[in-house]
């Protein structure tokens, strides 16, 4: 039935192909990075190559480590919200979602339907801006120097103005409690989101227009970095980059968490695995985004954005464990969270969709040439303040 | 989805000598553990991995736990004999005493793993193991064979908490540098004063300027301090 029935797998299967080099010359033994200006931060990965093949490639972390989640024991549950927006900056709602949802699972606390809405709305925004830059970062690596990226960024920046508007910062939102959010949203607000949402398809239509079928982006794009369905779901591969491989996971429609169940929404597939498929998920997904947008848009009812009963000083939540997790932008977003009673969590643990995507850069880049290491790279879509921690 | 103790009973029909534990989890998630024995953990795996009814197929996250020696307080009531003198005869009678006892709960370290089935869409299915002790029985099972998901985050036990897991393809450290000691996310970690020091050219500057910021200003008579 579907692309993960085998079974029967030889043993060492899921490791890295051996890649032997042509000829008897010597390899070229190169550290890319960490101040690489594709590597979007400081990561180094290093090299072996045969030429220009690469036949070895180890990636190397840590250049951005601050344990964050000692931190996190170090602090009250509501102190470490907005350390949670340094994680994937590009994104800092859905993190402040993953979070708040994590402690909500872990107090048995409930969220007010308006405060539901608001938070889909910001999430989906929040992919949308996210897919947006992170096409426009594939096609600068590919060489269009900056062009696609300013019409990227040209959106994000009106999106990134809502999230002023509501929040009172474009990045670092600090906007979701445990119980609900942390201001109301006003008329004029949702309305000037309305405004922004129903201009978006506009934009994305121009910008596929420029990108679907040129020649560059198919010729360096199509059949390179492939991986292969069964691989990324043992990797545990999560988001855009999975569902490129053609397998239907979407943790919105799988958990249903939230009020996802209400809006009517379809999954993008690929099939091959390749950039091009990542590309193109992520497009499809700008345009689910949307959908769901305006849906949320248009049903949004009126009441509170915070439970009445929440607490929000001396919250000590009962001595246990909860994991939860939302479908980030970039994959499969957790948190895993240990009480014991006190204020501070015991343990406090992310699950980083960028680190556990990465996994498998080796193993797509492997025989192929260094200038597609860039592209495989940027076509994973990683942050180093999540990749780090 | 299968409860917790249903999964127990499935692998207990089919790994032998498997000894699974139920680990209770009090709070509103909901969310029970399996507690594997580190001798069978693997085949255990394999098991939820390739169990077509459960299809455990993704291993979403790998995490360590800390849990330090606690010394655990129990009231105990104990039965033994007391010497009484009653009515001049010195007898013995068995009384029930209320005792409190302490003793040292020994430490230990945890892999925690949370499961899922991307083919059947469930999960989330909690197992842990635990260590020896925080010192020198360190060594747990690597779960990287079953699921590669677990590479880098093993990797990571091992760099922060210091879990030594046989059986992992490229066991280094990931996020701290390789010469780096400690174990940071350690319960009991302490900091060290300053992580970048080395000895510099500079360093007789440093400790005057540190001299000169200890010491108690003095004011000097006026004129004679002055323009030296």
């Amino acid at each position: 039935m579907s692309v993960l029935e085998t079974k029967a797998r030889p043993e060492g299967w899921n490791r890295p192909p051996i890649i032997e080099p042509e000829g008897d010359g010597e390899l070229l033994e190169i550290a890319m990075g960490p101040h690489h200006p594709s590597t979007h931060g400081v990561f180094r990965m290093d090299l072996a190559l045969d030429g220009e093949r690469v036949v070895k490639l180890k990636p190397v972390f840590g250049y951005l480590h601050r344990n964050h989640e000692k931190l996190g024991e170090g602090h009250s549950y509501l102190a470490s919200m907005p350390y949670t927006d340094r994680l994937d900056y590009i994104c800092s709602l859905t993190n402040n979602w993953a979070y708040a949802l994590a402690v909500e699972k872990l107090a048995g606390q409930e969220v007010p339907e308006r405060a539901e809405y608001l938070r889909v709305i910001l999430a989906e925004l929040t992919r949308v801006q996210n897919h947006a830059s992170a096409i426009g970062f594939l096609l600068q690596e590919m060489g269009a120097s900056g062009t696609p990226l300013m019409y990227a960024f040209r959106e994000r920046e009106k999106i990134l103005d809502l999230f002023e508007g509501l929040t009172g910062s474009r990045m670092m939102c600090n906007y979701m409690r445990f119980g609900g959010c942390r201001v109301d949203a006003s008329d004029e607000w949702l309305n000037a989101t309305r405004k922004v949402v129903g201009a978006l398809p506009k934009f994305v239509d121009e910008f596929e227009n420029f990108l679907q079928t040129n020649e560059i982006l198919m010729a360096r794009s199509q059949g390179v970095g492939v991986l292969k369905a069964e691989l990324a779901v043992n990797t545990g591969v999560t988001g855009p980059m999975l569902r490129a491989t053609g397998v239907n996971y979407d943790i919105r429609k799988v958990d249903h968490y939230g009020i996802y169940d209400r809006f009517k929404f379809r999954v993008p597939l690929g099939a091959h695995g390749d950039i091009f498929d990542r590309y193109m998920i992520r497009m499809l997904e700008i345009r689910e985004s949307l959908s769901i947008l305006e849906q949320a848009l248009k049903e949004i009812p009126g009441g509170p954005v915070m439970d009445p009963k929440a607490k929000i000083r001396n919250f000590r939540p009962k001595p246990g464990e909860a994991y939860g997790r939302i479908e980030a932008p970039k994959g499969e977003l957790g948190f895993y969270l240990i009480s014991d009673g006190g204020p501070n969590p015991y343990r406090y643990r992310v699950r980083p969709p960028s680190l556990i995507n990465l996994t498998l850069l080796e193993d797509m880049c492997l025989g192929h040439n260094v200038a597609d290491v860039v592209l495989i790279f940027g076509s994973v879509d990683i942050v180093l303040g999540e990749v780090d921690r | 989805m299968k409860t917790v103790e249903e999964i127990k009973a499935a692998i207990e029909a089919a790994v032998p000598g498997a000894g699974v534990e139920i680990v209770p989890n009090p709070s509103p998630s909901g969310q029970h553990s399996l507690l594997l024995k580190t001798e069978t953990a693997l085949a255990v795996a394999m098991f939820l991995r390739d169990d077509a009814e459960l299809a455990l197929d993704f291993l979403s996250n790998a995490t360590g736990v800390d849990w330090l020696d606690k010394e655990v307080t129990e009231k105990v009531k104990v039965t033994k004999p007391v010497t009484k003198t009653v009515e001049g005869v010195e007898q013995t009678v068995e009384e029930t005493v209320e005792e409190t006892r302490k003793h040292l709960q020994p430490g230990y370290l945890e892999a925690v793993y949370h499961l899922f089935s991307v083919e059947k869409k469930h999960g989330p299915v909690v197992f842990r193991m635990r260590t020896g002790n925080r010192s020198d029985q360190v060594q747990l099972p690597s779960m990287t064979p079953v699921w590669r998901g677990a590479e880098f985050q093993e990797r990571e036990i091992f760099d922060l908490f210091g879990i030594v897991f046989t059986g992992h393809p490229d066991l280094r450290r990931i996020l701290m540098w390789d010469e780096f000691k400690d174990f940071p996310m350690r319960r009991d970690y302490v900091e060290p004063d300053d992580f970048d020091y080395e000895p510099t050219a500079h360093d007789e500057v440093l400790k005057r300027a540190e001299a000169h910021q200890a010491a108690e200003c003095v004011a000097e008579p006026a004129g004679e301090g002055a323009g030296q």
